[in-house]
């Protein structure tokens, strides 16, 4: 008997392209994950006129597509789209399926899960592959300063969701080539219960620190929302953007698209500061791709301080004074 | 009159917690529950739902015993009655089982709902994926991060914000929604409420047994991942430590990275005094 393929499907979510650039990166974290299991990686894509994803996908690391293009597939319709991926893998048992976790994704994705009587880990920090083919789902543990390793032993697919930067895209390449199989819309189909009214890009939002090459990031040390707001004196006079941790932007002196960490954005800037973190990991694990950091704290042993390229024991208050009023001076000169 | 099931849950107050001035550390012995904050703006919105429309509002809670303080709270705010499912063979539940045993206490104990809310995350987990499965248990119309909620007979409209997309959706009751903590800011609970709350208003407790749920047939139903191990990320970096006051550690600072600060952020911060030397 032919063994059965293996595969690993990441699911093409294409809204908010240009800000979020998930599903490339997923594509390329299946690639590696393929390799040691001899799997195939397959991108589904679900909407209305979308030659242009499924290009996208092929020069970014698919092996196949299953693509369902329909005009009723317009407004990204989460029922639809639960029906039709439940649908494919009833038909095809996949043993891993990957979601980004955007707003569309966290929603879509537990939903699924239970669909399929399976397991979701939510917002891995990393992915890995045992030699069985076990998926293991690296996520922030809850409380302490750890990272738990997941599994889902019996039932399948494997499902994970991974947020927005945690892993880089392969380059694009308009060389490779996929098998495209284009889906009829199934007739059992039944309309959606929730009906999407309008829809409407919303003005973007202020924050986009996501691309920002410095980030000046402040915690609960930096005291109160006075300090707090000084932290962008110093990004503007490094060109760049403020990001927060999560207690200051429930105490009202940040605003949700600013959080760094696993319920916020991963952010990947030349230089990071971090005034007054003490480096939780559901904080650090949006700081994977952090190039070099500085951290500010009066607390040397903070995890923050040691995970720091540098470390300046400090109050930082006092420390974000000077540094604005000594940069000043020497950007002036 | 509209019947809406709120789901709260009993979180740790951790990032609300005081913290120590002398050793910069958490509080943690200060460590006490309190009602997760999305979940408080659902109570919100169901509040304002039932003071337009008429409705009566009961609010569901599966923890600990102590989690009857969350229900409490929720009654001081104006909510009609409460019910905590607590049993030990509950504990540990991952969202998959968790969002099974909510479901079969709303089919029990509240089967005429016509909308069940329930906070978008929890800060304890964030996972977000209890309310979205319990659509699923319960095979209903869904939508999460609901900003704003309209009753329009038996139609609800949902306003949200996704993926950079404001969306206007319909769906006809009963439903399920997920409440953002965009909007519905939660009232205080008055004084007058909460003394009520701690005496004469009922709570309803039930166990696993009384909801009809057996180890059998949670089984079925029970978690779908396991945690293999926990282990701590090290660090590998530079690590230089700086020290001393702080204008003389800024200087310090900038004097030695000027070169790679000044390449990050496109402009020279360079002093032209040492350049000349
Ligand atoms: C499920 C879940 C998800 C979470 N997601 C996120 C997330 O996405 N992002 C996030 O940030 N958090 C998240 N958290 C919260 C996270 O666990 C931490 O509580 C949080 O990151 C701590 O923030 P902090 O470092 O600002 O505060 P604290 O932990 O209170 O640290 C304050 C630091 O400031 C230092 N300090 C105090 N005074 C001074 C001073 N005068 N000068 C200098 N230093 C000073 C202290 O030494 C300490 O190190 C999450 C938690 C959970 C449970
Ligand atoms: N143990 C629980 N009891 C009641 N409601 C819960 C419980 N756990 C989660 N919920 C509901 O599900 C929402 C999302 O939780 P979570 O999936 O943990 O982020 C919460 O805001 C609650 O409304």
């Amino acid at each position: 008997m032919k063994e059965k393929q293996k595969s690993i499907w990441v699911f093409g979510d294409y809204r908010n392209y240009y800000q979020n650039r998930v599903t490339l990166q997923l594509l390329s974290k299946a690639v590696d994950l393929a390799r040691p299991m001899n799997a195939e990686v397959c991108a589904v894509v679900i909407g209305c006129d979308i030659d242009e994803w499924i290009m996208e996908y092929t020069a970014h690391g698919a092996d196949r597509i299953l693509a369902i293009d329909h005009p009723s597939l317009i407004g990204y319709s989460t029922e639809y789209y639960l029906s039709l991926v439940e649908q494919l893998v009833g038909q095809r048992d996949p043993d891993i399926l990957l979601i980004g976790a955007t707003d569309f994704g966290r929603e879509f994705a537990p939903r699924l899960a239970k669909r399929l009587k399976t397991g979701l880990s939510a917002d891995c920090v990393g992915l890995d592959i045992t030699p069985e083919g076990l998926l293991v789902q690296i996520a922030p543990s809850f409380g302490g300063n750890m990272l738990a390793e997941i599994v889902t032993e019996k039932h399948r697919p494997q499902m994970a969701t991974v947020r927005p930067g945690t892993f880089k895209e392969i380059p694009h390449n308009h060389e490779r080539t996929a098998i495209v199989e284009r889906l009829p819309l199934p007739d059992n189909l039944s309309a959606p219960r929730v009906r999407v009214v309008e829809y409407e890009r919303a003005v973007e939002r202020e924050h986009t620190i996501e691309n920002a090459s410095v980030i000046v990031c402040g915690g609960r040390g930096m005291g109160n929302r006075n300090n707090f707001k000084k932290l962008k004196e110093l990004a503007n006079l490094l060109g760049g953007d403020v990001g927060a941790t999560r207690p200051v932007v429930y105490a009202g002196w940040a605003d949700h698209g600013a959080l760094v960490g696993q319920a916020g954005k991963h952010i990947k800037p030349k230089i990071l500061f971090s005034f007054g973190i003490s480096g939780a990991i559901q904080h650090t694990a949006g700081l994977g791709e952090a190039n070099f950091i500085v951290a500010i704290n009066k607390n040397p042993q903070a995890t923050m301080m040691k995970m720091a390229d540098v470390a300046i024991s400090a109050d930082a208050g006092d420390l974000l004074g000077s540094l604005i009023k000594e940069l000043k001076k020497r950007i002036r000169e | 009159m509209l019947n809406i099931v709120v789901c709260i849950k009993q979180v740790p107050m951790v990032t609300e917690l005081p913290w120590d001035e002398k050793s910069a550390t958490l509080r943690r012995d200060l460590a006490a529950g309190m009602m997760n904050p999305a979940c408080k703006h659902a109570v919100e919105a169901a509040l304002q739902m039932k003071e337009k429309h008429g409705a009566v509002v009961t609010v569901l809670t599966m923890g600990p015993p102590v989690a009857e303080e969350v229900l409490r709270e929720a009654l001081a705010m104006g909510v009609d009655g409460g019910l905590l499912i607590s049993d030990r063979l509950l504990a540990g539940s991952d969202t998959y089982a968790t969002s099974f045993i909510l479901a079969e206490a709303v089919r029990k104990a509240c089967p005429q709902f016509d909308l069940i809310l329930c906070g978008a995350y929890t800060s304890d987990s964030e996972t977000a994926q209890v309310g979205p499965q319990m659509a699923e248990e319960l095979n209903l119309p869904a939508a999460a991060y609901a900003e704003n909620l309209e009753i329009n007979g038996r139609t609800l409209r949902v306003r949200r914000l996704v993926d950079n997309f404001r969306e206007t959706l319909e769906m006809e009751f009963p439903a399920l929604v997920t409440v953002s903590m965009e909007k519905y800011s939660p009232r205080y609970a008055s004084f007058r409420g909460l003394e009520e709350a701690f005496s004469d208003r009922d709570i309803f407790v039930f166990n696993a047994q009384d909801l009809g749920i057996t180890p059998e047939n949670l089984a079925g139903h029970g978690s779908r991942t396991k945690v293999r191990k926990v282990f701590i990320r090290k660090a590998q970096k530079q690590n230089v430590m700086i020290t001393g006051a702080a204008a003389s550690a800024a200087g310090e600072f900038l004097d030695r990275y000027q070169g790679m600060i000044s390449a990050a952020i496109g402009k020279s911060i360079e002093s032209k005094k040492k350049a000349v030397e």
